[in-house]
């Protein structure tokens, strides 16, 4: 029994040691890379949006031969202070923050500003403490890209449904500001009908879309926050023998592409996590070596259609 | 209890510091590895960053002893935190009728949990696992799904920097942490809250009013769960309708790590505190070791497990000169 407990010590010790290789490559690094070690927070990487991101800024990072250090926050505030908390004692050339939200990362964007560490945020904003750079693709711009399509799409009138995201996160609610305002503004024919939340799931926005369906006879198009919600509305219409509705979703997913192509789907907005995560390094790069950059660094969004889908 | 040779007394050294050992050894391993570790604002930003988890852990411990458990915290942290900043900044009551408000909010919660177990004789998983529900679903519909921003400076005083250095929410763990010892060590409900995990049959006979003692116990979870809400709010400088997701498990996590035992009747503060801050040192030192997120987690579960069977081991050996052991 004695040698159990040692060996579950020595077990101790090893899981510890599988800590030290990251550690001697991490002391290696920076000689190649001019000392510059970047520290980027993502909100998620249980999203393969901002594995996208991720990856890009590594690819940028790699090829402009500076150190990336990524921490995860799950999702949860709390995590996204500490990790940030956790780069700043580690005392990173500058922070990439993709927060979790616009209010709570402003204390330990505050926190950076003391210690003197450049900020840049990452898709979602800051809404306090100072912030060199914002790289995002404009997601009140993409609504107001979905409701212009839908409003045409559908001739400028009829019953319009709104499938809206997780309550709370400032995509769902920079999204539907967009759609909304366009709406509202310049497609005054058209009635929006039902504004109901689907969680950014397709199983949710298929069973909300099949008790809207029930409830409004007439659908002219559908505007959804991501393309789950919308593949979801789609499958509920088809089960219901519903047609002639113009369905719009949000992020060109794989899926959503080939919706499009197949004609299902009239039109998907495109955000490019690769080419944000890319433009966060560069950007943090040149103003580490003294070049000027602009406060805002708006990452292209495009709208795919049957037109415009490779 | 014990016979008095040489190897088990070793044991039983073991039994009692096992917890300590772990963290010292983890504690030697970062500073080693990693030149940023053992600073003293590293140590202070990892004491900040435990101190939430920890005060949530210090109630769970208190349910668990009693050989229950208390899911709901994390949501009534949200909860308390939402209620407390909307009242103080949109409700106008000002920043403390908005904290008060916040705890009681805690309380509540906790009478809720202590009806369904006591009078409604729930199960504490599932009584509480539907309180967790609950809270979270009156966070949501409160708060609309949306955080509440523009807390003034006497609010989020409590998330940021103390007297000597030292941040308000590790000073408010300081003296949270002393008062639960103190109740459990020196009071008569210390001893009751015990009697009741060890058995609740012959402590209702020892004429125990165990309903009251299980009742204090989620009023005490529920005011720990709240002031961690709050303090988290005060933190982020705005209530987070999602914040304290999973909060529950790494309590859990901190208690069993400390050498509190689900089956009831064991535990103690100290314990949960290491464990506490085993959890907190080990997010910060492989952040510090920039280990990747995914391996960090797969990391996280074996030094749990590994920490867990130690202490299994020990106290089967510990238990052996006297019998078989029946945990």
């Amino acid at each position: 029994m004695k040698r159990s407990i040692i060996y579950l010590l020595l077990a101790f010790v090893l899981v510890l040691a599988a800590c030290t290789p990251a550690a001697q490559t991490a002391t290696q690094a920076p000689q190649q890379g001019g000392e510059i070690t970047l520290g980027l927070v993502i909100s998620t990487l249980n999203n393969p949006f901002f594995v996208t991101l991720r990856d890009g800024a590594q690819k940028a990072a790699d090829a402009a031969g500076v150190k990336l250090i990524v921490v995860d926050a799950q999702d949860d505030s709390a995590k996204m202070t500490a990790g940030i908390e956790d780069l700043i004692n580690k005392k990173v050339s500058a922070l990439l923050i993709n927060p979790t939200d616009s209010d709570a990362v402003v204390p330990a964007i505050q926190k950076a500003n003391e210690a003197g560490i450049p900020v840049f945020t990452v898709d979602r904003g800051s809404n306090g403490g100072t912030v060199v750079s914002h790289i995002a693709s404009d997601n009140v711009a993409g609504g107001k890209m979905a409701a212009e399509f839908l409003c045409k799409a559908i001739g400028g009138k009829g019953n319009v449904v709104e499938l809206q995201g997780i309550a709370g996160t400032s995509a769902a609610r920079d999204r539907g500001q967009g759609f909304n305002e366009y709406m509202s503004a310049s497609c005054k024919d058209a009635k929006i009908v039902a504004q109901q939340t689907a969680d950014f799931n397709r199983d949710k926005g298929l069973k909300v879309f099949e008790n809207i369906l029930q409830a409004q006879p007439e659908i002219a198009g559908v505007f959804a926050h991501n393309d789950e919600m919308i593949l979801g509305a789609i499958q509920a219409a088809e089960a219901a023998g519903r047609t002639g509705i113009v369905f719009v979703g949000f992020d060109a997913i794989d899926d959503a592409v080939q919706a499009v192509k197949d004609g299902k789907l009239a039109a998907t907005v495109a955000q490019q996590p690769a080419l944000m995560g890319q433009m966060a390094v560069e950007t943090a790069v040149k103003y580490l070596k003294g070049e000027k950059v602009d406060a805002s660094i708006p990452v292209p969004l495009n709208l795919v259609t049957k037109d415009t889908v490779k | 209890m014990l016979n008095g040779n040489h190897s088990s007394s070793f044991i039983s050294f073991l039994r009692r510091t096992s917890t300590y050992l772990i963290l010292l050894v983890i504690l030697v391993w970062f500073a080693l590895l990693s030149p940023e570790f053992l600073t003293v604002g590293n140590l202070l930003t990892i004491a900040l960053q435990t101190s939430l988890v920890a005060l949530v852990a210090i109630g769970m411990t208190l349910t668990i002893i009693t050989g229950g458990i208390d899911l709901s915290v994390g949501s009534v942290a949200a909860l308390s935190g939402a209620l407390a900043a909307g009242l103080a900044t949109r409700g106008g009551l000002g920043t403390y009728p908005g904290l008060l408000i916040g705890l009681l909010t805690g309380l509540g919660m906790g009478f809720l949990n202590g009806a369904m177990i006591v009078w409604g004789r729930i199960p504490p998983f599932v009584a509480t696992l539907a309180s967790m529900a609950i809270a979270r679903g009156l966070t949501l519909v409160y708060t609309q799904g949306r955080p509440i921003a523009g807390l003034d400076k006497t609010f989020t005083f409590w998330g940021g920097q103390g007297a000597l250095g030292i941040p308000v929410p590790v000073w408010v763990l300081i003296v949270v942490a002393f008062l639960a010892y103190f109740l459990l060590k020196h009071t008569p409900l210390g001893l009751h809250i015990y009697a009741v995990g060890g058995g609740e049959e012959t402590t209702r006979l020892a004429g125990v009013n165990v309903g009251l003692v299980k009742f204090s116990v989620y009023l005490i979870s529920g005011l720990c769960a709240a002031l961690s809400g709050l303090i988290l709010t005060a933190r982020l400088w705005s209530a987070q309708p999602n914040i304290g997701v999973g909060l529950e498990l790494d309590a859990i996590a901190a208690a069993v790590l400390g050498g509190t035992s689900l089956a009831g009747g064991v535990g103690g503060i100290p314990g949960t505190l290491a464990g506490a801050f085993i959890i907190g040192v080990l997010s910060n030192g492989l952040n510090l070791l920039e280990m990747p997120s995914y391996n960090q987690q797969v990391v996280k579960g074996m030094v749990f497990i590994l920490a867990v069977m130690l202490d299994y081991f020990i106290k089967q050996r510990q238990a052996k000169p006297k019998g078989n052991p029946a945990d």
